[in-house]
């Protein structure tokens, strides 16, 4: 059932960025930033971790989970230890990706030529 | 020319695109990307023994790695030309948009080139997500007071 729950969330996210991209002359970029945005904010009150119990990895792979990680960890750590900690907790989760994003492409980048 | 004359002629020769297709195939590619990202998950989770929440981090990393492969290939610009936002939405589009800008880039050298530029598409993402977060996260520090 959750990869019914995951394939209608995944889905659908996608279907609004279509609906903008195609609605508007925003570029990808402004629709990408946009979501992580939404992502952020879907966090503050805790829905998104409401969607993630419904939808599994179906609200994980879209980049709105992007926004939800950095605010995430912010927000953990900011519990425990006051107002300052919101600049220490932010990448705390998403450092993996980030960082597997710069390493891959780094060498990736060495070894294949552009196509085209 | 007039401009509103230019305008008119303009909008005539833009290819008309078919919008529902379009959602159409963005929401099935999309939605297999979600379900597909759902089963690594679990696997990892079996196959490893260890908590689905680390299991995610294993997942996030298969899918760049995934995305920046494709991407150096070739194939997965035409992938992104088909499926659009179905492609972009996913993780998979970040990694697709710095692994395009390293691979761009690579010319002009290590430092300015690769070093300089591969944020160039992706940074954005970060910039606005740290911003909107660190906000957001103040707000909601600020109306439940600090604990």
């Amino acid at each position: 059932m959750i990869f019914v729950n995951a394939f209608l969330f995944c889905g659908f996210v996608c279907l609004i960025g279509q609906m903008i991209l195609d609605n508007t002359k925003l570029t990808p970029g402004h629709v990408t930033t946009l979501f992580v945005v939404v992502g952020a904010f879907l966090d503050t009150f805790s829905i998104y971790d409401k969607i993630i119990l419904w939808a599994g990895g179906g609200a994980l792979v879209p980049i709105t989970s992007f926004g939800h990680l950095l605010s995430h960890g912010a927000m953990d750590m900011a519990m425990d230890q006051g107002v300052m900690a919101l600049f220490m907790g932010m990448f705390n989760l998403t450092a993996s990706g980030i960082t597997s994003a710069i390493i891959f492409s780094f060498f990736l980048s060495l070894i294949f030529k552009p196509k085209d | 020319m007039e401009k509103t004359k230019y305008k008119a002629l303009v909008e005539k020769h833009t290819p008309k695109e078919n919008r529902l297709y379009n959602g159409m195939v963005a929401f099935i590619t999309g939605g297999l990307m979600g379900a597909f990202g759902e089963l690594l998950r679990q696997l990892y989770a079996y196959f490893f023994n260890i908590p689905t929440s680390e299991a995610t981090m294993f997942m996030i990393i298969t899918l760049i790695f995934i995305g920046c492969l494709f991407t150096c290939f070739g194939f997965f610009d035409k992938w992104v030309n088909f499926a659009k936002c179905g492609l972009i939405i996913p993780i998979t589009g970040f990694a697709h948009a710095m692994m395009s800008a390293a691979l761009e880039y690579r010319k002009e050298g290590m430092v300015t080139g690769i070093g300089a530029n591969m944020f160039k598409l992706a940074g954005s993402v970060i910039i606005f997500g740290v911003v909107s977060a660190y906000t957001f996260g103040l707000i909601r520090l600020l109306l439940g007071g600090i604990a």
